[in-house]
Order: structure tokens, then C-alpha cells, then sequence
């Protein structure tokens, strides 16, 4: 397991933030980011490591955050067996949307596109279907007890959403190291070369989609607990969309920490640009994005973390798929 | 004797009013190099991609070991034991040549250590054990060649198809595969091959098999078929065999 050793020490270091007194500002901050980068991690396991860009990753989001809302709202399900549905409804939409796109052979930006376009159409059903509360939306009453998946506390909402974040490094260094993990990679690098060798194409980018709806719908599920709201436009907005694969672009599409570093970062320019405004200039924060979206594609395509391997590259080998020597 | 590994019967495909593969018949013997030759654009690699299950036959019917596979997808046909090679190398480009390899290996070996100790061991016996931790992309194109053919071993196939492994190569690196691809067929692999380098073709194939406008015009041992005046006229023209002398010997 001396492959998990980095995640376990990452993890670890996380953990311990809440202790040392930091501020509710700082840990609501905290637990912001690590929704944006558990919904980065997500899109990373399909599109970090498969290839597949989708545009729409707020299909899965939405529909974790409105299974996990409307199953406790309206049929009184307890909020931790919502939780996991809205997990596992998160699995079935990424099973719906890729058997559609990949059966058909949709490629790079007609895949794009077309995953764009189901987000969309949820959107747009949530907004005006009675079940999810149509334009007002949905509220979870207040109710703060382990048992209802709510807490007092935000430090336990920030463990929660740690240990979440935690389960999909874990999961996205085992694919890695998995078989699958590398027909996923080989299907990004060249899909043709990869069904000569005996890939199932389709097969395998329809598991990362599952994989990769499943992540993202629990970045949904949990922020429905933590905010107690959600309507069409949070649940199915673009602004998910592009959070979760701005995320893992600018921290280094297709490595295990690349979400994470994205989203801290990401969310930490935004956050200081507000700051420095004074909160007169709202939308600055996407302004924010743009700009380091375009440096780093410009200046660090694999995200900070090819930058930071490039610089270490000039004294030692890199970390690869593979460790040199008998892995 | 005994049932050919590989077994053609008017087998067609066309695109839109091109006939690219005309009613195409031809078998491989187990164990044998069988090559497959003709002018450019005379449909030999679309007949290597109907083998291989990336495209699928308008007519006809293909047998593997007796059993019909015909429109069978890619991935299946490797599980079966057959693998093709690209005219055009076709590496992850990304990834290092262990890498590379190790995608092949996966195929029968679900482990990782497994596949890696196979990848490895593939590399070195293509003369790539110096160049494992190399990124594919940096290979020159003979490095590339062996990397395509690695990448295909590493499968464990039973028929293998190599779609011009020779292509671009200079006469020592031609030299060099060779005896790597009679080895190969040594280790009782039935390899069909598409080949320009027609050297090459004279020293390896057991029995040739001539394809020119879709159709098998000629077959036979190399040397029947390159005495063939048809044979001599579909590359050089009508009237060609006439001047060069090239009379029905056979």
C-alpha cells in the first residue's frame, strides 16, 4: 500500500486544521473548496484519465444534491440512506448519459457537447417539475442531529466532506494502479491502438463514467446537507460544470492530488479577489478563473502539478504511471 | 491437412460506389508467414481492418480456427488471439514504452506485477530494454516499429497481422527485424503480413497473396508470383510485363 502513503499523509495533515483554532470563516471557506474539489475528482477519473471532456458534470452534482434533498423532503427518508441513493443516482445518470454518447461513438467535442446539453435539460426539468420544487426550490428542515446527517459544528462538516474527498483519492490512486485504470489511459492516449490490443472501448469509459458520476453526485449530496437548500440553478448550473473541470485543469489533469491543489487554489484566488475589492465587484472571482485558466494552459499545460514535476524533473526522475525498476 | 488458421470467403466491403475489398478469399496455415501484397490503394489495409474487426464485411464470411467471426468488434478478436499492427505507428504517445507494452500485457494478465514482468520481458526481446523508461514519443521510427510490434506481442496472439512493420525503415534496420519476425513464427505465431519491402517478402513468406483494385489477382510462392506477368502489370501498367520480358513461365 506504499501507494496510498501520500494521499494518508495529505489527508492527515487536512485533518488536523480544524484543531488549531482556525476560524469559521476559514473552515466554511475549507469545506467550499473541498466540494469544488471533490466534484473535480469526479471529472477527473473520466476525464483526467480517460479523455473524455464533458461540459456537463452538473448532471451528476444536481442529481446527488436533489436525490439526497427531495428524498428526505418529501418521502421522509433518513438522510444518510438519501445521501448514499443520491450516490448511487449520481451512477445511474453517468450510466444513462455515457451508454447514449459512447454507443454512438461520440467523440471530443460532440461528447462535450452533448453532456453540456443533458445538464441543461435537467436544469431546465428541475426548474419547472413540481417533485423538486420547480423555481423555489427545495429546502431540508433544520434538523441538527448526527442522525440527520446534520451538525453543529462546522469542523465535522469539514471531516465529512474530508473523508469523502479522502475515499476518492483513494479510489483514483487505485485506478491508477489498476487494469483498468490503465486500458482508461490507453483509451485517452489512442483509442484505436487501445481496441487493437484488446480494450473494450466503450466498456471501460462507460465504468469511468459511473465512477465519475458517483464522485461528483456525492459533491451534490453533501453540499445539500451543508447549505439545506438547493434549486435547478445550483444543482444544474454551468457553474458546477466548469468548477469541476477547472479544478483538476489547473491543478494537473489526470494525477491523484491534481483536483484538490486546483480547487484550493482556485477558490483561494477567488476568495482574495474578493477580498481585495472589498466585495464591490461580484463575478470578479470568474474573472479570476479565466485568467488562470489561460496562464496555465499557456504556461503549465499538465496543471501545477506537471509544473512542480517539471522543476523536480531537473534533479530527479519523475513519479510515473509506472515506477522504474519492478513496480 | 489441417484446417488454416485463418480463413477468408468473399469477403467485400465497399464505400459508397468504391469497391475497396472485392469477393476476397484467402487462408493462412498455421505457423506460416503469409503475405499479402499490391500496389497502393489496392484495399490491403481495409482487408487487414475486416480481419481485425474494425470495420465490418459488406458479404462474405471470415473463420478463425473454424469458428465464423466475422463483424466481431476489435476486442474481441484479440481475446480470440488476433492482433493487428498499424501501417502508421500507433503509440501512446504519452506514455513511456513500458507503458506502452503494459496495455498489451493487461489483456491476459490481470495483475499488475504479472503484466509488468511480461511487458518488461517483451521489451527486451525487441531490443527495447534500454529504452523502457522513455516516453513512446521520442522513439525514432524504428524504434517506433519494434514498439508496435512489442505493444501486439504483448497480447499473446496466435495470428498476428503487421500492416508494413517494414515501412520507412533503412536496409540495416530491415536487416535487424527480420530474423525478430521468423522468430516470431518460429514460436509457432501465423503471421499474415501487408509488405512493400519486397527483399523481405522473398526471405520470409512461406505463400503470397497478390491484391490489386480489391481482388486477390495472383497467389503462390514468392517467386511464382513475382514471375506472374498480372502481377508485374498491376504495378507498372498494362503492357509492362511485355517489355520487361516477363513471360507465363509457370
Amino acid at each position: 500500500m506504499r501507494g496510498l502513503a501520500p494521499v494518508f499523509a495529505v489527508v492527515v495533515v487536512m485533518a488536523v486544521v480544524p484543531l488549531v483554532g482556525v476560524s469559521n470563516v476559514t473552515l466554511n471557506f475549507l469545506v467550499i473548496a473541498l466540494i469544488t474539489a471533490l466534484a473535480g475528482q469526479g471529472w477527473n477519473v473520466l476525464g483526467g484519465y480517460g479523455g473524455q471532456y464533458s461540459f456537463g458534470h452538473a448532471a451528476f452534482f444536481g442529481t446527488g444534491a436533489y436525490v439526497t434533498a427531495v428524498l428526505q423532503v418529501r418521502y421522509g427518508v433518513n438522510a444518510w440512506i438519501a445521501f448514499g441513493l443520491g450516490i448511487g443516482g449520481g451512477a445511474l445518470v453517468g450510466a444513462i448519459v455515457g451508454g447514449l454518447t459512447f454507443r454512438s461513438g461520440l467523440r471530443g467535442s460532440y461528447f462535450a457537447l452533448v453532456t453540456l446539453a443533458f445538464a441543461e435539460v435537467l436544469r431546465i426539468a428541475a426548474s419547472v417539475a413540481p417533485i423538486t420544487g420547480a423555481g423555489v426550490g427545495t429546502l431540508v428542515k433544520l434538523d441538527l442531529r448526527p442522525v440527520a446527517l446534520q451538525f453543529q459544528s462546522r469542523a465535522v462538516f469539514y471531516w465529512m466532506i474530508l473523508a469523502l474527498v479522502a475515499v476518492a483519492l483513494i479510489v483514483t490512486r487505485l485506478i491508477e494502479r489498476s487494469r483498468f485504470g490503465v486500458w482508461l489511459i490507453a483509451v485517452r492516449e489512442n483509442e484505436d491502438a487501445a481496441r487493437a490490443l484488446g480494450v473494450n472501448t466503450t466498456a471501460v469509459k462507460l465504468a469511468a463514467m459511473v465512477i465519475s458520476g458517483a464522485i461528483t453526485a456525492a459533491a451534490g449530496c453533501f453540499y445539500v446537507q451543508y447549505f439545506l437548500f438547493i434549486d435547478s440553478g445550483l444543482a444544474y448550473g454551468t457553474w458546477i460544470s466548469i468548477e469541476a473541470l477547472l479544478t483538476p485543469i489547473i491543478g494537473g489533469v489526470g494525477t491523484v492530488f491534481g483536483p484538490l491543489l486546483g480547487a484550493l487554489v482556485v477558490r483561494g484566488l477567488g476568495e482574495g479577489a474578493q477580498i481585495v475589492t472589498g466585495g464591490e465587484a461580484p463575478g470578479l472571482d470568474l474573472v479570476v478563473y479565466g485568467c488562470v485558466l489561460v496562464l496555465i494552459i499557456w504556461f503549465a499545460p499538465r496543471g501545477l502539478i506537471g509544473a512542480f514535476a517539471q522543476l523536480r524533473n531537473r534533479v530527479m526522475r519523475p513519479a510515473r504511471l509506472v515506477e522504474t525498476g519492478h513496480g | 491437412m489441417a484446417e488454416p488458421v485463418l480463413a477468408l470467403e468473399g469477403v467485400s466491403r465497399h464505400f459508397g460506389g468504391l469497391m475497396a475489398v472485392n469477393n476476397v478469399s484467402l487462408a493462412a496455415r498455421e505457423g506460416s508467414i503469409t503475405a499479402l501484397i499490391g500496389p497502393n490503394g489496392a484495399g490491403k489495409t481495409t482487408l487487414f481492418a475486416l480481419i481485425s474487426g474494425f470495420l465490418r464485411p459488406n458479404s462474405g464470411t471470415i473463420r478463425y480456427r473454424g469458428a465464423d467471426v466475422t463483424s466481431e468488434p476489435p476486442h474481441r478478436m484479440a481475446r480470440r488471439g488476433i492482433t493487428r499492427t498499424f501501417q502508421i505507428a500507433q503509440p501512446f504517445a504519452g506514455l513511456t514504452v513500458r507503458e506502452n507494452i503494459l496495455v498489451g500485457a493487461h489483456l491476459r494478465h490481470p495483475a499488475r506485477r504479472a503484466a509488468i514482468a511480461v511487458a518488461e520481458q517483451i521489451g527486451h526481446e525487441l531490443g527495447l530494454g534500454a529504452s523502457l523508461d522513455r516516453p513512446a514519443n521520442t522513439l525514432t521510427v524504428a524504434g517506433r516499429k519494434r514498439l508496435e510490434l512489442a505493444k501486439a506481442l504483448a497480447t499473446q496472439p496466435n495470428l498476428l497481422l503487421l500492416d508494413e512493420v517494414l515501412a520507412g525503415l533503412n536496409p540495416s534496420e530491415i536487416r535487424d527485424i527480420v530474423p525478430v519476425i521468423r522468430a516470431l513464427c518460429q514460436r509457432g505465431i501465423t503471421i499474415v503480413m501487408i509488405e512493400h519491402v519486397m527483399q523481405a517478402v522473398m526471405r520470409l513468406a512461406e505463400h503470397v497473396f497478390v491484391l490489386a483494385e480489391g481482388r486477390i489477382i495472383a497467389e503462390g510462392s514468392p517467386s511464382q508470383v513475382v514471375a506472374n506477368p498480372g502481377v508485374v502489370e498491376a504495378y507498372l501498367g498494362r503492357g509492362a510485363a511485355a517489355k520487361l520480358g516477363v513471360t507465363h513461365a509457370n
